[in-house]
């Protein structure tokens, strides 16, 4: 009786310690089969301004609220317009600065007179939203120079983008933490 | 002549070149301003993420506090210890890293760097995958018990105890296995990261979520107030990680600290219903019929896997829906065959981005024929998974003891107050 349960035991210590080996054996070997696939450095999201098509989907989908989607503008590729296709709204009656001429739904875009006849645009990121209406504004008709980026102070880094999963241009990829930034007038001059 | 036709492919080459640069140019429809009165580009701030260097402090923090808790569990044999615990990690892992980078998702982030070459895990996360498993091996669910936020704020907020009838128990608890193969499968097709997208708990990490998610994660919570941790028990794929791996642990904790006295105090202390009862009589049974009975559910394993394998090979092409691509090219598709027009912001986009249809059904194609490839091996993952919980319904084991459960006990040590042996130490 007594040795058939130290048999039982015995047998039962086999098992487990098999069962051990065979669970940490792939477990520890995952860096080495992942040697090449492994990055240090980690990664971020960030919009390809050049693939955005402007669908206002960043403002609505990002976890933050505002989103940390912001607009930006290119500055060496902005033309100083006085009639800024971003700024003011298409349609209006009047060419003058007042709220129900501008475009931005949050008048987050300020415009500062340089000399004549040019206009310098700055955009406010605790007021812009990322709704990109200036955006595709500026892209219809002016330079394209007003584009979207996300801000990675704002940026929470999930682990999968809430917008990469909605944006129907798939603008929105991986790219390395120490170069976080796509920024137009960079890739374009 | 002969001297033009040399010259002749620079020349084109320059047209090509002037060409390109004037259509490369077209959106810049007003030239750059030259301002006269020394005017400079204002300066805007590129501010960066936290950099990697904090990622492995959450990495030395994960450490930290897996040992603490097991400390805390196996030598100290301390629930109010364990809950300072909880709140720490609640605190840090939840509130302040914003439920970002979890243990639970990093399964997708291994399975995307597994199947697909263009992809690089980081080693944080690689770490955040293996570190709590090597634990689960060496002290049980500790991750569980102390350290998962998502564990942690269903532990602080389970003040009743309303035990699950067995059987509604057992099919809840199939659920997981089902979310953890079809997370892996879609991370590996790179459709969707399905486990990071129903995170119940992160909106209260972030405050701020869907409102559909608001009601989900809150409905866990009240549910959780009397069905403890029901994340945990009916949904978490990497629990299913964690119950493998704690099967076969070195050391776990016990509910007496001594010899149990099988005073049966502890039955009813478990939330889980992970307390093994103890059962000396079952020695003295005839075990003719059981034998018989397990060799009948042995050979039922391969069949079941096999069948579920065929099962989820067939459902494949309507699973690969999730993905982006195939669902708009079966959009587009419809649009070009019945004449429905195609009108989501994706088809929008598609029209805008000048990608041809030839392309996208080629793309649908490959992502389908991944879908094929990989569901079969969810399925037989989970045929051998019902397979073997099935066999082990047949199997008696003998014991003296009230045991955890090492596969189903989180650790949580509210057992522990319900054994009178005491030892002083």
């Amino acid at each position: 009786m007594d040795e058939n349960k130290n048999n039982r035991e015995s047998r039962r210590d086999f098992v487990k310690a098999a069962g051990r080996i065979l669970l940490a054996a792939p477990v520890l070997a995952l860096p080495v089969i992942l040697a090449k696939r492994t990055d240090v450095k980690g990664f971020v999201w960030q919009i390809d301004p050049f693939k955005c098509t402007s669908c206002e989907l960043c403002k609505s989908s990002c976890v933050m609220t505002p989103s940390a989607v912001k607009c930006m503008n290119a500055f060496p590729m902005c033309g100083y317009c006085d009639f800024c296709p971003g700024y003011l709204r298409q349609g209006a009656k009047t060419f003058n600065t007042a709220a129900e001429n501008q475009l931005c739904p949050v008048g987050a875009i300020k415009r500062k007179f340089v000399e004549e006849p040019y206009f310098e645009y700055t955009i406010d990121e605790k007021l812009c939203d990322g709704c990109s209406k200036c955006v595709k504004g500026c892209y219809d008709f002016g330079n394209g120079s007003l584009y979207l980026q996300i801000m990675h102070n704002l940026c929470v880094n999930c682990n999968q983008c809430a917008i990469a999963r909605v944006c129907p241009s798939d603008a929105i990829s991986r790219v390395p933490a120490e170069d976080p930034y796509i920024r137009k007038e960079i890739k374009k001059l | 002549m002969k001297k033009f036709s040399r010259y002749a492919p620079y020349i084109i080459l320059l047209i090509m070149f002037i060409g390109h640069t004037v259509l490369y140019a077209q959106p810049q429809r007003f030239p750059r301003p030259e301002f006269e009165g020394g005017y400079t580009f204002p300066t805007h701030q590129f501010l960066y993420q936290r950099g990697p260097l904090w990622e492995y402090m959450d990495v030395a923090v994960l450490v930290i506090a897996l040992l603490a808790t097991a400390w805390m569990v196996i030598k100290k044999r301390s629930r109010q210890g364990l809950v300072w615990i909880s709140v720490f990690s609640l605190a840090y892992f939840g509130f302040y890293r914003q439920g970002c980078i979890c243990a639970i998702g990093s399964v997708q982030n291994l399975s995307l760097a597994l199947f697909n070459e263009t992809y690089a895990i980081p080693v944080s996360a690689l770490l955040f995958f293996s570190i709590p498993l090597i634990a689960a091996l060496l002290f049980g669910r500790v991750f569980c018990a102390g350290v998962c936020p998502l564990g942690a704020i269903q532990e602080l907020t389970g003040f009743r105890q309303l035990r699950i009838p067995r059987q509604v128990e057992a099919v809840l608890s199939a659920i997981p296995f089902v979310y953890l193969g079809l997370a892996v499968l879609f991370a590996a097709t790179e459709s969707q990261f399905i486990i990071c997208r129903y995170d119940p708990f992160v909106g209260f990490f972030r405050i701020d979520a869907p409102y559909t998610m608001v009601i989900f994660g809150s409905l866990l919570l009240i549910v959780g107030i009397f069905v403890n941790r029901p994340y945990c028990r009916y949904l978490c794929p990497y629990g299913v990680l964690q119950n493998i791996f704690s099967r076969f642990s070195v050391k776990h904790m016990t509910i007496t600290p001594a010899e149990c006295r099988n005073c049966r105090l502890c039955e009813s202390g478990c939330p889980y219903d992970a307390i093994l009862q103890s059962d000396p009589d079952a020695e003295t049974e005839r075990p003719a019929r059981s034998w018989k009975e397990s060799a009948i559910y042995l050979s039922v394993i391969p069949v079941i896997a096999i069948g579920l394998a065929v099962l989820l090979y067939n459902i494949s092409p309507s699973l690969a829906v999730v993905n982006d691509n195939v669902k708009l090219a079966r959009e587009i598709r419809l649009e070009k065959n019945e004449g429905i027009k195609a009108v989501s912001k994706n088809a929008v986009a598609f029209y805008e981005s000048g990608k041809t249809e030839d392309e996208l059904f080629a793309e649908e194609q490959k992502i389908t024929g991944r879908f094929r490839k990989g569901a079969p091996w969810v399925g037989l993952f989970l045929g051998l998974s019902l397979g073997i919980g099935l066999f082990r319904l047949t199997a008696r084991s003998v014991r003296k003891d009230y045991e955890p459960d090492r596969g189903r006990c989180y650790s949580c040590a509210k057992c522990m107050k319900f054994c009178p042996v005491k030892i002083n130490n």
